[in-house]
């Protein structure tokens, strides 16, 4: 089981409570497919991605990445039992939507990236460990009901 | 994965608004590479302190930007520009090359951080594909 400390627990709660998810999502979602292109492969029904400019207008991808931001929410709520939350997405990104796990971590540099780019000096070496934690766990459990 | 003569500009421009923050921002990368993935400080074992934000992670970090910079200036042939970097990283350094990722995204979290506005997703793909093209650079000698 993972363990957090309070100090930790703090950092992931402070960063959420004051979370635009539209535009976190948004960012991190059309960052991820402008930096990494060929998770573009996974959004064929989204509309136009055809350049960085289409991406970032397109509304489907907007939409897509807030959802994202939401599904992180259970994490949060859940912090003590990641792994469990999880499996229910896990095997959906696996069996349904065939997602290579690769992919996650991917979305979780851009998703640092942007949050870094929000929080500018706030976002300390103490917060960047804390995040990047929370979120290797997150990126560990979607991946682990692959099969 | 190369770049295109755009992106090339693209990097040049970039690296070159960063110049004034640049001794900042390589110090910051290199304590955040030891901070959030501590198994980068078996490289430093040998130094007084590892831990980040210390004098000697500070230093070292400037002195890898400064390296950086240097390859901006070679950007058209890395592999001949960076040929004898290369062979210190092979022989004598034996740096793992995954370690090489995981400080370019140290350095693109603190672009980002210190240039918010001006680190957009084009720059980001721009930079990141150059610090990559770096990486296997600094790997040609490795084997």
């Amino acid at each position: 089981m993972v363990e957090w400390t309070d100090s930790e627990r703090a950092i992931i709660t402070s960063i959420f409570s004051n979370l635009d998810y539209e535009e976190i999502g948004r960012k991190s979602l059309c960052r991820c497919l402008i930096v990494y292109p060929w998770t573009q492969r996974y959004f064929g029904g989204f509309g136009n991605l055809y350049n960085a400019e289409t991406i970032l207008c397109n509304p489907l991808i907007a939409a897509h990445g807030t959802k994202i931001l939401h599904g992180l929410d259970r994490a949060l709520k859940n912090m003590d039992n990641i792994k469990n939350t999880y499996a229910e997405l896990s095997l959906l990104h696996s069996d349904k939507l065939h997602v290579d796990p690769d992919n996650f971590r991917l979305l979780a540099d851009c998703l640092t990236v942007v949050i870094a780019a929000k929080m500018g000096s706030a976002f300390t070496v103490e917060t960047q460990v804390a995040w990047q934690k929370f979120l290797s766990v997150v990126v560990s459990a979607l991946g682990r009901q692959y099969h | 994965m190369s770049l295109s003569a755009k992106q090339k500009a693209t990097v040049k421009d970039f690296f070159g608004k960063m110049a004034t923050r640049s001794d900042d921002i390589g110090a910051e990368a290199l304590s955040r590479l030891v901070a959030v993935y501590p198994q980068t400080k078996s490289y430093f074992a040998h130094w007084k302190s590892a831990s980040p934000g210390s004098a000697p992670v500070r230093k070292h970090g400037i002195t890898i930007m400064g390296g950086v910079y240097d390859a901006v200036g070679k950007i058209d042939d890395l592999k001949a520009g960076l040929l004898s970097l290369s062979e210190l990283h092979a022989f004598m350094l034996r740096v793992d090359p995954v370690n090489f990722k995981l400080l370019a995204h140290c350095m693109l979290v603190c672009m980002s951080m210190v240039f918010p506005e001006e680190f957009t997703p084009q720059v980001h793909v721009a930079v990141d594909k150059f610090l990559a093209q770096l990486a296997l650079a600094l790997c040609e000698k490795y084997r």
